[in-house]
């Protein structure tokens, strides 16, 4: 078969036909993974609710608090049991190294801090990630300390207690300015 | 050429990275650990033998003047398909809350669309061959392009981590640097020059 000519009427209806086809295409894709999608972030949330928070009873997502603290309005998934406050998880960010820092940080009724869970981030892989679990210890010094007493800032700064990631300061400062967001919604809040 | 042939050559003789030195940008960027570079690769993998079947089956039809606008659309729409895939099914974060895989990968999987190897496989070998050998072509071709992000993505974790597809071998951080973009330049650099020398060695065979 001879190749078609490049005249303007074979041009036109060819890119017609190939985009026409590849949004149809597109169209049908997306509803089709459309729920698959939305469970996976719902199960991501949710899963970070279970890990942050002491056992419940309620539905955080339902019992949703916004709480504005600055410019920001933070997202607050109450605990629950038995009508009880179990403990709360904040949703909060700061701008990183490479991309906002998305946490849910787990307060204890007294506002002790009980566990971090990392959202969304797009610090470097091998040193900024490190704010993860997985890779480092370092955000376990946070756990069972209380932001009443423990400075939220990098020791290097001269006014805080964080022992930060070697080479990963501003992922470091940028966790700590989460976690005092946090912290501050949780008071603000009124939240016992 | 035989279809074994058309195979193989993506790994070594003509492989993307290691010879022709097409789609650095996404080499570069996540082969920062040796699972990450695996993913990346079967991504691309997936996109390049669509695509390629896609492109060598209507390139008859298409006008050369508009060809490439034409290819970009089939790609793109590929590449969207493998995000929204991506997006549904390899999303769960793991028991401790590790980052999914498509987490890991972030913005270069919709920047598959600008990696040169799945236009300059549509362009030069798709538009002029038959399916059958178009869909070896990219599989090969995509392959050898897992293999190479697989291969600096070992080296870079194990000098850089300690660590290798997650099993931490060293205690301790290994060489910083190594996971940072100067580093990816480095070994990519040294993993050129053993490449070459394997070639040469087996054309001289």
């Amino acid at each position: 078969m001879a190749k078609r000519e490049s005249n303007f009427m074979n041009m036109f209806v060819t890119l017609s036909l190939v985009t026409l086809v590849s949004s149809a295409a597109l169209g049908f894709i997306y509803e089709l993974t459309k729920k698959p999608i939305d469970d996976a972030l719902m199960f991501k949330k949710t899963l970070a609710v279970q890990i942050v928070l002491p056992s419940f009873d309620n539905d955080p997502f339902e019992d949703l608090i916004r709480v504005p603290v600055g410019k920001d309005t933070l997202n607050v998934y109450p605990g629950r049991m038995n009508g009880e406050t179990t403990g709360v998880a904040v949703e909060t960010s700061s701008p990183g190294y490479g991309g906002d820092i998305r946490l849910l940080v787990g307060f204890l009724p007294d506002s002790t801090i009980r566990e971090v869970a990392v959202l969304e981030h797009k610090e470097t892989a091998g040193l900024g990630d490190k704010i993860l679990k997985s890779k480092s210890d370092f955000p376990v010094q946070f756990e069972g300390k209380n932001p009443e007493n423990f400075r939220l800032a990098v020791i290097k700064d001269g006014n805080g207690d964080v022992d930060a990631i070697t080479a990963s300061t501003i992922s470091s400062r940028a966790y700590c300015l989460a976690l005092q967001k946090a912290y501050d919604a949780f008071k603000k809040g009124n939240l016992k | 050429m035989s279809n074994l042939k058309n195979f193989t050559k993506g790994f070594i003789r003509e492989n993307p990275v290691f010879v022709l030195f097409l789609g650095l940008c996404p080499t570069l960027g996540t082969s920062n650990s040796a699972i990450n570079g695996l993913s990346m690769g079967l991504a691309t993998t997936f996109v390049l033998v669509l695509s390629n079947l896609v492109i060598s089956s209507v390139s008859k039809l298409i006008p050369d003047k508009v060809r490439i606008p034409a290819y970009i659309v089939v790609i793109a729409s590929f590449v969207t398909v493998v995000d929204f895939l991506m997006k549904a099914y390899l999303n769960t974060p793991g028991k401790n809350f590790e980052p999914s895989i498509y987490d890991q990968l972030g913005i270069f999987i919709p920047l598959i669309v600008v990696n040169c190897i799945v236009l300059g496989r549509a362009e030069a070998f798709a538009s002029k061959n038959s399916v059958t050998s178009s869909m070896i072509d990219g599989l090969g071709m995509g392959l050898g392009f897992a293999f190479a992000l697989f291969l600096l993505g070992s080296v870079r974790e194990l000098l850089g981590n300690g660590s290798l597809l997650g099993f931490k071998f060293i205690k301790g951080d290994g060489m910083l640097m190594f996971v940072s973009p100067p580093g990816a330049f480095l070994a990519l650099g040294f993993l050129i020059m053993l490449m070459r020398q394997l070639n040469e060695r087996l054309v001289k065979n």
